[in-house]
């Protein structure tokens, strides 16, 4: 009778033909305590398949949010690289201003220069003019 | 035309880990069966799970996440087992189970079933996963032809060829501890 229809459902299962009840019918039987003699071979088989079904994962997954890391990465260098820009074109503007500065200053005292011995120049006419006018008067 | 936000919302980390928590063990004792040895599948499984976390996004798509977490489980395996086998390593397992037990009856249970697990060990990777699916995680024929992808025929061919090489294997072992 039960063990009949065990041993019916054992062909079954080896010909891959029973349904999932069915073969909770065999792990059932083989993993008790009344397993027929004759049929004790198989109690290892369901045992074991009962069994490896206990093992657990136990270890931790990390799970990172590496995207949202990596933008802000990316938002950084780019603020970054923009105040370097910024900041770099401001140096070079100061520096071009400085050099005209001093290239105007130069020039401009160049300038000062000149006048001043044209002034001087102006000066020796003046000699001339008052010389000139004693001889008319003198005439 | 009429445009709809059709973009997922987002999804957390607790969100996933629920998604995931059923199926994480399967995940695992797959990467085992395949691999051996408990660290290297501990490694597997922690892989595959960081590979779906990344592609949580799309994970709305998929039909099936457990059984396309399955299958990303078996490739990855068996790629790690295709380089492991041009790299000429061998594979270094002494993980049975190895909680002490008194009586002698238990200890005779525990070798008989560690006997099967090596039986398990060298089966062709085909059997021994249809095994694995079927009887021990006790997937369905559809499930495990999606997994695999075989024709559900073909799985019960395979499931049948592979029980009854245990057997056998069994058989043999049995009637040498008799005689």
């Amino acid at each position: 009778m039960e063990l009949d229809r065990i041993e019916r459902l054992l062909e079954k299962y080896f010909e891959a033909q029973t349904t999932k009840a069915e073969e909770q019918v065999l792990r059932d039987y083989f993993t008790g305590d009344s397993v027929a003699e004759h049929l004790e071979q198989y109690s290892a088989m369901f045992s074991f398949f009962s069994s490896a079904k206990q093992e657990r994962f136990t270890k931790q997954v990390p799970l990172k949010t590496s995207k949202a890391y990596y933008r802000w990465i990316s938002v950084a260098a780019v603020a970054v690289l923009v105040f370097g820009i910024y900041f770099g074109n401001q140096y070079q503007e100061r520096r071009e201003a400085e050099y005209a500065y001093l290239q105007t200053k130069k020039a401009l005292g160049l300038l000062a220069q000149n006048l001043d011995r044209g002034t001087k120049k102006v000066a020796y006419l003046h000699e001339f003019e008052e010389t000139k006018q004693k001889i008319y008067k003198n005439n | 035309m009429v445009l709809t936000t059709a973009d997922q919302p987002r999804m957390t980390q607790t969100e996933f880990i629920q998604i995931v928590m059923p199926f994480k063990d399967k995940l695992y004792r797959l990467a085992k069966r395949l691999l051996v040895s408990s660290e290297e599948a501990e490694d597997a499984t922690q892989e595959v799970l960081m590979k779906l976390w990344a592609k949580k996004k799309g994970m709305g798509r998929y039909r099936n996440v457990e059984a396309f977490a399955m299958t990303m489980t078996k490739n990855f395996c068996l790629d790690r087992l295709k380089s492991k086998q041009s790299g000429n390593l061998k594979l270094v397992h002494s993980n049975y189970a190895d909680e002490t037990k008194s009586l002698q009856r238990q200890v005779e249970v525990n070798d008989s079933l560690q006997w099967v697990e090596k039986i398990m060990d060298t089966l062709p990777e085909q059997q021994k996963l249809v095994l694995q699916l079927r009887d021990i995680e006790e997937y369905s024929f559809e499930e495990i032809a999606e997994m695999l992808d075989m024709q559900p025929a073909t799985v019960r061919v395979t499931l049948s060829r592979a029980r009854k090489m245990v057997r056998e294997k069994l058989v043999e072992k049995h009637n040498y501890g008799i005689r």
